[in-house]
């Protein structure tokens, strides 16, 4: 992980002063390089999906049979199911609790509690998974909370709202207000200044905390083991309790084809946000 | 439409963080109050804890009953501690290191291209966490991708043994939470005004100077943004240091997973996670002060 | 704010739809990969009750869940050793085991089991050993856990174990001759010194890819169960299971009927159902594990008749682990600290 391959890859007829301002050398090629880093690991899962042998890492030949079977597996595919609502859901809330908290925290000026504020919103990130799995737990348990999936999505919402609230407070600090001050200027309404312009500037920041949302909860594991009520499995739960059996390339199957569905919805958004520029 | 707003700017902040409020309130402070009671009561021998008042768990995290029962310092816990903080440190620095000049290069690069480049970076978390580890295991392991044709080629003759190290446990983390670290800074970065480098570079400002006096401090939200989110999470990791790591050597995540899970000591566990919460909430004093220290200076200058 | 408002609408219709049950069902908290659907699906068209099934990853979860309070779970699957804790707790209810139709068929070498002599709570469901594996080129036989517990030093940093003290410590116990649970301090010194000696073998601290560290030839032994030694083998990987001959630590996995289960009688139904031959045969062949039913074997398919994993010699000596005192557990935790630190 050195600085090498900005150094190697660069085209040598490229002279340094013909990069404009703000430019380096290897920028890119330390890009390729992060995404080799990023994809490798899914380009040897993917490829291990099609194990015909039992054992993930032990290669037994080409094969289909585990798309088949995850095709047949009830108790995975209502896992995925469940997985998804999940992470949609609390991604949504929590994105839309984050964005409402950062603006008052980043544009709301200095006043008495704001550093508690902000301590509190970020409290779900300082205490360990297991912590929060018991100790909600126990606190649903207390108030007869039985939701099933419920349970659940509550407890990934709040775990989410600190990682949402990051980046967008981050992008919002600091941001230039002369663009909505010219829309107040304009006769432009609060909410029309807000919705055509803060909006549209802040997208950056509410998508990059709503992605980072998004995987954070569909990756959570003993936290949803431990609020979920009957019918909650959610995939990594069904993962991670395979040790006494093994894992076996289903799993790789089923990420395969997550991996194909969120392709598919990036391709489609590719497409949508291509159209409306033309 | 904006007419139910309050008018006064107290009311509107009010509005503003009261969901927050509500939900981490609840659902995050009520149950850590809970935890933090539970540090100071007896453990339930089967899990749980009994209603009796005790400081032991507390003692425990300094001192221990020997095999013979006599009390003596134990430094073993807060260099469990203190372990896991240094290992959360590395990966910060190194998703820090491989993370910024992507988010800085997504940054360069035409507006409606930047959206894919981020679906690009999280499409792979899509993916569950053991798996993607798992695939590591296949990378790095003896007669895996990357040793099999070095072997064939001769370079190396026995295995390079990269597994079970802590180099593994570092690429295992970096890699868990790159993403954590790449989007905040893309948030921050993507509103440089890319008219402030060509004027420091019109002052004579050489390249290095544009990165470290322009880019990076105005950038500098975002950066700590990622720092904080790829070091909790690092600090109560347990599936990297264990897979790739070979759980030789016990981390905070699964010290306390430990406690509440085979040694059933409850009041343990939660003393454990206060003493965690106690140390980054000090580091994160530390630095609102810092920031305020700043922020008084900028204002007065 | 529409579209939010559809999503909403949805998640809500759908919590509302999982909440709203009918009376013929049945609620299964059980390991994962531990339920074999087909099953599932015979006694669902035996029964027409609807079955639902749930995954945990450990005896302590399951602990965990039951004690926080209601679950809505039916049927809940403990290993023996938490079966004692549940019953004093009052996690679990008397149910009657030994009334049902198909008590008949349990083997009788295990009837009266110290975790619950009287069948009031427990159906068998399966039985397996923790002991270790060892690759074809490593130069012993596993014939003593000496070569686990003091290893030779072809060994040295190929030797991996289970990342979580009850068996390891009660292996431990085994080959130092201890009783399971000693609240002795010197004995629990020896256990600990054993342990901290081994850990410079040790490669890695792993219960999840023990057959894939023997393929890579990462390790050449490891800790390791008996039905996931077999699968391995059947998928390639050049291991044989370890009988020694000081004995293996043995697990006892049951179906029983949490307090605040709701549909008792269902759950009745199935543990009866598991007590049928032909139906707990489907489980054994599914999983590898032993059985605890009579005539079952007529069912197994040859491979499974002759795999060595499955039929032990005669003579091995299993323990199984009793739930251990609270002064005992700290001890085990204690030398498990030590270890790790």
């Amino acid at each position: 992980m050195s600085s090498v391959p900005m150094e190697n890859t660069t085209s040598p007829r490229k002279s340094k002063k013909a990069l404009p301002v703000g430019h380096y050398r290897g920028l890119a090629s330390w890009t390729v390089v992060f995404f080799v880093f990023l994809y490798l690991p899914i380009v040897v899962l993917i490829f291990y999906s099609f194990n015909a042998n039992r054992m993930v890492m032990n290669w037994g030949g080409f094969g289909i049979d585990w798309y088949i079977k995850a095709f047949q597996n009830d108790d995975i595919q209502s896992a995925v199911w469940n997985s998804l609502v999940v992470a949609t859901v609390a991604t949504v809330v929590a994105t839309a609790i984050a964005t409402v908290g950062a603006l008052v925290l980043a544009r709301g000026g200095n006043f008495r509690g704001k550093t508690i504020s902000l301590g509190l919103i970020t409290l779900p990130l300082m205490v360990p998974e297991i912590v929060t799995a018991v100790a909600v737990l126990i606190f649903f348990a207390a108030i007869g909370l039985n939701w099933g999936l419920g349970n659940v999505i509550i407890a990934h919402t709040t775990f989410c709202i600190p990682f949402a609230f990051m980046p967008i407070r981050a992008r919002l600090e600091g941001m230039d207000t002369s663009l909505e001050q010219a829309a107040r200027d304009l006769y432009a309404s609060e909410w029309e200044t807000f919705r055509y312009v803060t909006v549209p500037l802040l997208m950056p920041g509410i998508l990059a905390g709503a992605m980072l949302s998004f995987v954070i909860s569909m990756d959570d594991f003993i936290i949803t083991l431990m609020v979920g009520g009957a019918g909650s499995t959610t995939l990594p739960v069904y993962i991670y309790s395979m040790i006494r059996r093994g894992l076996t390339p289903e799993i790789n199957a089923v990420s395969t084809l997550l991996l194909l569905v969120s392709i598919a919805i990036v391709t489609a958004y590719w497409i949508m946000s291509r159209k409306t520029e033309t | 439409m904006s007419n139910w707003l309050p008018k006064s700017a107290a009311g509107r902040r009010w509005l503003g963080l009261a969901p927050s409020y509500f939900v981490i309130g609840i659902f995050m402070l009520v149950p850590m109050v809970i935890m933090g009671v539970f540090s100071f009561l007896e453990p339930n021998p089967y899990g749980g804890v009994k209603p009796v008042g005790s400081l032991d768990a507390y003692v425990k995290l300094f001192f221990e009953y020997d095999l013979e029962d006599n009390l003596v310092f134990n430094p073993g816990y807060l260099n469990i501690i203190l372990r896991s903080f240094q290992l959360s440190f590395g990966a910060t620095l190194l998703c820090l290191i491989f993370g910024f000049p992507v988010a800085y290069f997504i940054t360069l690069q035409p507006e409606n291209r930047r959206n894919l480049y981020i679906y690009l970076i999280t499409i792979p978390f899509w993916t569950n966490l053991l798996i993607r580890t798992f695939a590591w295991i296949i990378i790095l392991g003896r007669g895996g991708v990357i040793e099999t044709p070095l072997l064939w080629a001769g370079i190396i003759e026995d295995s390079l043994r990269m597994m079970y190290t802590d180099g593994a446990i570092a690429i295992g983390l970096t890699y868990s939470y790159l993403p954590l670290m790449v989007l905040p800074i893309y948030a921050s970065l993507e509103k440089l005004d890319f008219r402030l480098l060509e004027a420091a570079s019109d002052l004579y400002a050489n390249r290095f100077e544009v990165m470290t006096k322009v880019v990076i401090p105005l950038c500098k939200p975002g950066i700590i943004a990622g720092c904080i989110l790829v070091f909790i999470p690092c600090i109560g990791a347990f599936i990297a240091p264990n897979l790739l790591g070979g759980g030789k050597k016990l981390m905070l995540g699964s010290l306390v997973q430990f406690q509440f899970a085979s040694a059933r000591n409850w009041p343990f566990g939660s003393a454990l996670s206060m003493l965690l919460l106690s140390a980054v909430v000090v580091v994160l004093i530390f630095y609102a002060r810092a920031a305020k220290k700043r922020e008084a200076m900028e204002g007065t200058a | 704010m529409k579209r939010l408002l559809t999503i909403f609408a949805a998640a809500a219709a759908m919590l509302t739809l999982g909440s709203a049950k009918a009376s013929g069902e049945l609620f299964i908290y059980n390991w994962t990969e531990y339920t074999p659907p087909e099953l599932v699906e015979k006694f669902e068209k035996e029964t027409g009750i609807k079955v639902s099934v749930d995954t945990y990853d450990s005896n302590e979860t399951l602990l965990a869940k039951l004690q926080a309070g209601a679950t809505g779970y039916d049927l809940v699957v403990p290993s023996q050793n938490f079966v004692p804790i549940m019953i004093k707790e009052g996690l679990i209810q008397k149910v009657a085991v030994y009334d049902l139709p198909n008590y008949k068929n349990y083997v009788e070498s295990w009837k009266k089991p110290e975790w619950d002599p009287e069948h009031e709570y427990t159906a068998p469901w399966q039985w397996g050993t923790t002991s270790f594996a060892y690759h074809n080129d490593y130069s012993g036989k596993g014939e003593s856990l000496k070569e686990f517990f003091e290893p030779s030093e072809e060994l040295r940093g190929r030797l991996s174990v289970f990342p979580t003290p009850d068996e390891v410590v009660s292996l431990a116990n085994i080959y130092l001759g201890i009783p399971f649970c000693s609240e002795d301090a010197k004995q629990m010194k020896k256990v600990q010194d054993l342990l901290v000696a081994q850990k410079e073998f040790v490669v890695a601290y792993n219960n999840e890819t023990m057959s894939d560290l023997i393929t890579s030839g990462e390790a050449l032994m490891t800790n390791h169960w008996n039905g996931y030694a077999r699968l391995g083998r059947l998928a390639g990987a050049p291991i044989n299971y370890a009988y020694p001959k000081e004995g293996v630590v043995g697990w006892f996995d049951s179906l029983v009927v949490p307090s605040s289960a709701k549909n008792v009688e269902n759950a009745r139904k199935f543990m009866n159902f598991m007590m049928d031959p032909v139906n707990m045969a489907i489980l054994t062949e599914n999983q590898g594990y032993g059985d605890a039913i009579k005539g079952t074997a007529q069912y197994y398919s040859e491979e499974l008749k002759s795999a060595p994993e499955v039929n032990p010699p005669s003579d091995l000596n299993v323990v199984f682990a009793p739930t251990c005192s609270p002064k005992a557990q700290s001890l085990i935790d204690k030398v498990w600290t030590k270890v790790m630190q």
